[in-house]
């Protein structure tokens, strides 16, 4: 059973959908009363990192949320915003993030790019999987996703970044610490690629 | 290796899909739903649906059809047609899609596209510019309600205008070259890409493969839309929906994408 967590934003109907193809059961919690019998959980997420915190502040669920999480060690993946708000901080917003993963969440320079880039990074983008985490399992650098962010989440330890992308320069397209898992790019909007990278996410243990 | 995007664009009237020559002539091709089934199935890079009837007809978007499209695509969605204020749009994207386009509103109140990039996020918030050739001379003019109100307004320097609204992508629509299946405006898509520094994506015009190609060739990482030549098959535009398959894709990308070359001009 995969929970996805419905804060208001992101697409939480493709991902049942995906789910429901692969026949693997999901339940989509809206209060912290869903949050029972957890056993993975969604983060998902498209939009701004202040609206991302703010939305998941009122949803009631952040706390149960922690202790899943944090202390009971459930798998957890965020993706795009979830992704970003997993870190301390981000140049997008003044919030402070859920710093579940150590790291902050900053913005492409166009400046530091030897040639003329264009914001957002937006299409379909290969990744660089780092080492054999099992979230990437059967994917390599040919392995395409779609992307749609002009931020990106930069963490600290290098031992939890599982993939870079390259947009100009490299970034941290993916990130692992313990239980945390965090992806920039949309798997519920990558065709085969995303179904397979959803279904890594089910069969963790 | 970020690639362009090779973009289906369909149009919603009477809750039926159709498709336009020079922004009339509607041609009825299909049910949105079932195109959307088909394009999931060709794995296409994304899609842009605009409801026509929306704005012409001071309608509501209609937020069953777009909840049902979401949830059908596989693929990153744009939906366009009758967005006016930023509760239409935050609701639309509760509907779970990635992407709203807007063009009339964004000419009568530009601020709206600053207040939609604050809450949404800039990378959600696109601006269709629908384009005709002056009568006279090679300047261009945008015009809005399905090509019939000409605002008069300079496209080139609108563009300039919504990037810097803080607008995330800008859709540059030929109304002369639709559904002629002629090729693109090679020059209006250049005029408007040396005016932005955002995304862009390209439609109007393409009648083949090679047609976009020659955007991919001149532009690099752009997004190439196209209506006609997604739905339409051989001279008689029989309709049957089809878009290019993984190893197509690879040879128009093989035969026309150079990166860092020509399009991604070095800064030195």
């Amino acid at each position: 059973m995969i929970t996805i967590i419905d804060y208001g934003l992101g697409n939480i109907r493709a991902f049942v959908n995906v789910y429901n193809r692969l026949n693997i059961k999901t339940k989509i919690a809206h209060t912290f009363e869903d949050l029972q019998d957890v056993s993975k959980i969604i983060l998902p997420g498209v939009g701004a990192y202040d609206q991302a915190m703010t939305l998941l502040n009122a949803s009631g669920m952040r706390d149960k949320l922690e202790m899943l999480v944090i202390e009971q060690k459930v798998p957890v993946i965020g993706i795009c915003v979830g992704m970003q708000i997993l870190s301390k901080s981000s140049e997008e917003g003044s919030l402070p993030g859920l710093g579940w993963i150590d790291g902050v969440v900053k913005k492409f320079d166009p400046n530091t790019i030897p040639y003329k880039t264009r914001l957002p990074h937006m299409g379909w983008n290969t990744i660089s999987p780092r080492n054999e985490n099992l979230l990437l399992k059967g994917f390599s650098d040919v392995t395409r996703f779609y992307f749609l962010h002009s931020y990106y989440f930069e963490c600290k330890e290098i031992n939890d970044v599982i993939a870079t992308s390259e947009y100009g320069n490299k970034f941290i397209s993916a990130v692992n610490h313990e239980n945390i898992y965090g992806i920039q790019f949309h798997p519920e909007k990558s065709h085969f690629n995303g179904v397979n990278l959803l279904h890594n996410f089910a069969n963790l243990k | 290796m970020l690639y362009p995007r090779i973009i289906p664009c369909l149009l919603v009237h009477n809750k039926g899909l159709i498709k336009t020559v020079k922004f009339k002539d509607y041609k009825y091709v299909g049910d949105p739903i079932n195109a959307v089934k088909i394009f999931n199935e060709k794995e296409v890079d994304e899609l842009i649906v605009l409801d026509i009837d929306a704005t012409t007809h001071n309608l509501e978007p209609d937020y069953k059809m777009i909840e049902n499209l979401a949830i059908e695509c596989r693929m990153p969605f744009c939906y366009g047609g009758g967005i006016k204020t930023l509760k239409q749009a935050q609701r639309i994207f509760s509907l779970g899609v990635e992407k709203i386009a807007v063009s009339s509103i964004a000419i009568i109140n530009p601020k709206i596209i600053t207040e939609m990039a604050e809450c949404v996020g800039n990378q959600s918030v696109v601006v269709v510019i629908d384009v005709k050739k002056k009568t006279f001379g090679n300047n261009y003019e945008i015009w809005t309600h399905n090509a019939k109100f000409n605002t008069g307004l300079d496209p080139i320097i609108f563009a300039m205008q919504m990037e810097k609204a803080r607008c995330g992508e800008i859709v540059v629509n030929s109304i002369d070259n639709d559904g002629l299946m002629k090729g693109y405006d090679m020059h209006l898509i250049q005029k408007i890409r040396d005016a932005v520094s955002i995304p862009m994506t390209v439609l109007g015009g393409a009648g083949s493969m090679d047609d976009i190609g020659t955007v991919i060739k001149n532009h690099g990482v752009i997004g190439v839309s196209a209506g006609s030549q997604f739905v339409f098959k051989g001279k008689f535009r029989a309709v049957l929906i089809n878009y290019p398959t993984i190893i197509e894709k690879k040879e128009l990308m093989d035969k026309y994408f150079i990166q860092n070359g020509i399009n991604q001009i070095c800064k030195s």
